[in-house]
């Protein structure tokens, strides 16, 4: 191919017809074996597969902490903990959940997917998704630095000043947590853009707007939301830090700050996060559901605007989180309002699931169940939402056990039921072997069950008055029973989410075999094999409508997706790039290799966030000059890419 | 295939990175909406602070504009002779291009050099008070911006004395001066926040 032009007509190929396009295609794409192969792979499925593992060693961690906080709390006058080691781990607990795992796992779900969904070889910005995993990886272990020698955040995950000043908390402690969110903010932040120019640029041809699937809505707008939110949680950690380091007055009464800016600033990323955690869990309900039940989902377009509606809204909720504050009348109100308004887009999903299910012939798998006990949970984690928007049930209930039951009726009922049905529903995917059912069936039932009586008796605690965050509590007040059973289901949750590691484990190496459509589904990663080799797709699939792979299947659908034929681009790493609402081809994609580019650049920020906490301010620079030489090197126009004016072609 | 050939026409696609068509664009349209996100969170925090403040605001009275006003046109002027040369570059002309560039990094240095003036003249530290710490913050954020920008469009300059921009490709150089031109778009947002709001409070 002596193709020195600017311009080129793609080829158009039937990979059925000639088999050494697998070949060709493999070399191009597949990572170099060996560890330093496995470091510089900027390959989707294994950062996904990456994401979605660090991010369960999360979990696992952030439940080993609440199991010993709840021994603690399963008697009164319990002494197993001391109130400071009770405050860490109650931080640690909700630090650990809502920003190493909630996200993460779902940027795991959705680096494997995106992809496969959108009929694309990658994502848009293959090295910057290599750069999210790192850093990620990277704060996580940052965050964690003081848990061993006993020093870990105490100010709970939402950190209020004064609480978290330096005159009342004056360790290292809280500054690791001030850096480490910020360090964390970079990873979720680049994440986030690398999804929505992935949407923007790389769907196949004729995947117009109103045909990808919900969980793209769902991540997409969760990646919007994130880069209008994220700042705000850096820019006050990073004030705090300033505020405790450098004597600086941001929220210090005595120098004219204002504690409360914090809350504000916090609460304005904290809100739309909530929605960032969840909307793609939905989509990967709404997604999942029409497989198991045999017919498209009901409402799909009320679905992907409902989605986009909850986040918009998200953004003006956030002081329903500072009823108790002393703020205005007026402004409660507001506030008050908005909350009970986002009722309406979420109540818009749940009819779609009940409608999908109802009007469906759905077949009682696990993924299944998991998907339809997502509905019940988050129906209930809905209605305590909504008692509380209203402000004067919200100032009797208020740092009480009622939000602790509310808040974890939300994360784990949309966050983690969704997420391990996704895990049994894509596990053929991510590794070619199908999980066990039966064990998937026993998982479900003891995960929903103990979930369940470990939770929902909080309600009741948390009206009869207990305040969440204490240590302990006095015999007498009519609160052990309760605590008693809450310990009792929070273990038989925890030997749900054993039996779910007990089955990943078993099914990686006995599973029963999967092709690459085993359970019938209708969406394109369905159509390459399983796993999918590292090309994706040996040719660009077309779409004709949101269900490519039901076509054949459907009465009254009209479609001509294919799969059997379409654009080889196998010139180097290409993929064809569409226009935005259409999909319609406009440009052919030039795709980075292998790089150790993004390694590199995270370990120098890290040594950087390290030589800012110990205030070490020549490792500050020599970081810093690292840093600009890596990102230089990583940004050096190459002509591969078609970035300079000569485009070589092999 | 017909749902295929309704798509694509036969037409020759552009191979490579491309204008809008490139995923550099989009990347740095949405790099510079969250950056938009954290200036704004920057000055909602100012003026939060400055409408719960009890006493005089600013503390010390209006910051005074006589290094101020110099630094937004220089800035201002930075951005044009950027777009100037961002044009010749369009037409293949790289001189135009490297004219451009020279011309853009000096009125930034400028710019930071009439800046560390300012600093050094105040008054107060951002230890002293609120208005000091949100002062030196915002400004110093802004000023990193500028130093970034500076350095982009200095990479600029080596890679096209290197020869890598033409008429036909010019998309590296269209992200940087989109990013060049938001540093002085948010700097005007800064000094109307800090230089100019403090007197129609009066």
């Amino acid at each position: 191919m002596a193709n020195t032009d600017a311009l080129r007509v793609p080829v158009v190929a039937r990979p059925a017809d000639d088999p050494s396009i697998a070949l060709r295609l493999q070399r191009i794409w597949e990572t170099r074996a060996g560890w330093i192969g496995a470091l510089a792979s900027v390959d989707h499925k294994s950062i996904g597969k990456r994401y979605l593992v660090t991010s369960f060693a999360f979990l696992i961690l952030g439940g080993l902490e609440a199991a010993v906080m709840r021994l603690q709390l399963a008697q009164p006058n319990q002494a197993l903990l001391t109130p400071e080691q009770y405050n860490q781990l109650f931080t640690m607990h909700g630090v650990t959940m809502i920003f190493l795992y909630a996200l993460p796992v779902l940027s795991g779900f959705s680096n494997f997917l995106w992809p496969l969904l959108l009929g694309s070889r990658d994502m848009a910005f293959p090295r910057l998704n290599a750069f999210s995993y790192w850093v990620f990886l990277f704060s996580g272990i940052f965050l964690y630095a003081s848990f061993p020698v006993g020093r870990a955040p105490d100010a709970g995950w939402f950190n209020y000043v004064p609480y978290s000043s330096l005159a009342y908390n004056p360790g290292i402690n809280i500054d690791l947590y001030a850096l480490g969110m910020v360090l964390l903010g970079v990873s979720t932040t680049v994440g986030s853009i690398n999804f929505i120019v992935t949407l923007i640029r790389t769907r196949a041809p004729g995947m117009s707007i109103n045909r990808v699937p919900i969980l793209v809505w769902g991540t997409l707008t969760a990646s919007v939301g994130n880069i209008f939110a994220v700042p705000a949680v850096s820019l006050a950690f990073f004030m705090l830090w300033m505020d405790r380091r450098f004597g600086m007055h941001f929220f210090d009464v005595t120098g004219g700050g204002q504690p409360l800016l914090w809350q504000h600033l916090f609460w304005m990323f904290g809100h739309p996060w909530v929605y960032a955690i969840v909307l793609p869990a939905m989509g990967i309900v709404s997604d999942g559901l029409p497989t198991f039940c045999r017919r498209p989902l009901v409402g799909y377009t009320a679905v992907a605007l409902a989605t986009v509606t909850t986040m918009v809204l998200g953004f003006g909720v956030w002081v329903h989180h500072m009823f108790a504050t002393g703020l205005p009348p007026l402004s409660l109100s507001f506030f008050s309002a908005a909350s009970f308004v986002i009722v309406i887009p979420s109540a818009v999903g749940v009819f779609a699931w009940l409608a999908t299910i109802w009007t469906g012939r759905p077949q009682f798998t696990t993924p299944f169940l998991f998907f339809a006990g997502f509905v019940i949970v988050f129906v209930i984690g809905g209605v305590s939402g909504f008692m509380t928007a209203a402000v004067p049930v919200d100032v009797q209930l208020t740092d009480t056990y009622f939000v602790v039951a509310h808040l974890h009726y939300v994360l784990i009922g949309i966050n983690v039921f969704p997420v391990v049905g996704g895990i049994h529903y894509w596990f053929p995917k991510f590794t070619g072997r199908l999980m066990n059912e039966r064990l998937g069936k026993w998982t479900f039932w003891i995960m929903f069950i103990g979930f369940n009586v470990g939770f929902f008796p909080m309600h009741i605690l948390g009206v009869l008055g207990m305040p969440r965050r204490v240590y302990t509590y006095s015999d007498g007040l009519g609160w052990s029973t309760l605590n008693l059973v809450i310990t009792l289901g929070a273990y038989l949750f925890a030997f749900g989410v054993l039996l779910f590691l007990i089955n990943v484990w078993r099914s990686l190496r006995q599973g029963e075999r999967a092709g690459a459509n085993p359970w019938n589904g209708p969406s394109l990663e369905w159509a390459t094999a399983s796993p999918p080799p590292p090309y994706n797709f040996a040719v660009i699939p077309t779409v004709g409508s949101r269900y490519p792979l039901w076509e054949s299947q459907m009465t009254g659908q009209t479609g001509e997706s294919t799969t059997a034929e379409g654009f080889l681009l196998d010139d180097g790493r290409e993929t064809i790039g569409t226009s935005v609402l259409d999909a319609v081809p406009d440009v052919i994609l030039r795709m980075p290799g292998d790089s150790l580019a993004p390694l590199l650049l995270s370990i120098a920020l890290v040594v950087l966030f390290i030589g800012m906490l110990v205030q070490s301010w020549w490792l500050f620079g020599a970081a810093l000059a690292a840093s600009l030489l890596a990102t230089i090197a990583w940004l050096w126009p190459e002509a591969r890419l078609g970035q300079t004016m000569d485009i070589a072609h092999e | 295939m017909n749902e295929a050939e309704a798509l694509y026409d036969g037409a020759p696609l552009p191979v490579g990175s491309k204008g809008r068509l490139s995923s550099g664009w989009w990347g740095m349209v949405t790099l510079i909406a969250t950056e938009t996100a954290l200036f704004a969170y920057l000055l909602f925090s100012y003026f939060y602070v400055a409408s719960h403040n009890g006493g005089a605001w600013p503390p010390g009275g209006p910051p005074k504009l006589y290094l101020a006003i110099p630094g937004t046109i220089v800035l201002m002027l930075g951005s044009v002779t950027m777009w100037w040369g961002e044009k010749g570059i369009r037409a293949g002309r790289q001189r135009q291009l490297l004219i451009g560039l020279s011309a853009s990094v000096l009125l930034g240095v400028a710019f930071v050099a009439l800046e560390g003036i300012e600093w050094s003249q105040k008054n107060f530290t951002p230890k002293t008070n609120a208005y000091g710490s949100l002062y030196f913050t915002v400004t110093g954020f802004h000023l990193t911006h500028v130093l970034v920008g500076v350095l982009m469009l200095m990479m600029l300059f080596v890679w096209t004395l290197l020869g890598y921009f033409g008429v036909r490709r010019h998309s590296t150089v269209a992200i940087a001066v989109m990013y060049w031109h938001f540093v002085t778009a948010v700097w005007v947002a800064v000094f109307l926040t800090f230089y100019i709001s403090p007197y129609l409070a009066r």
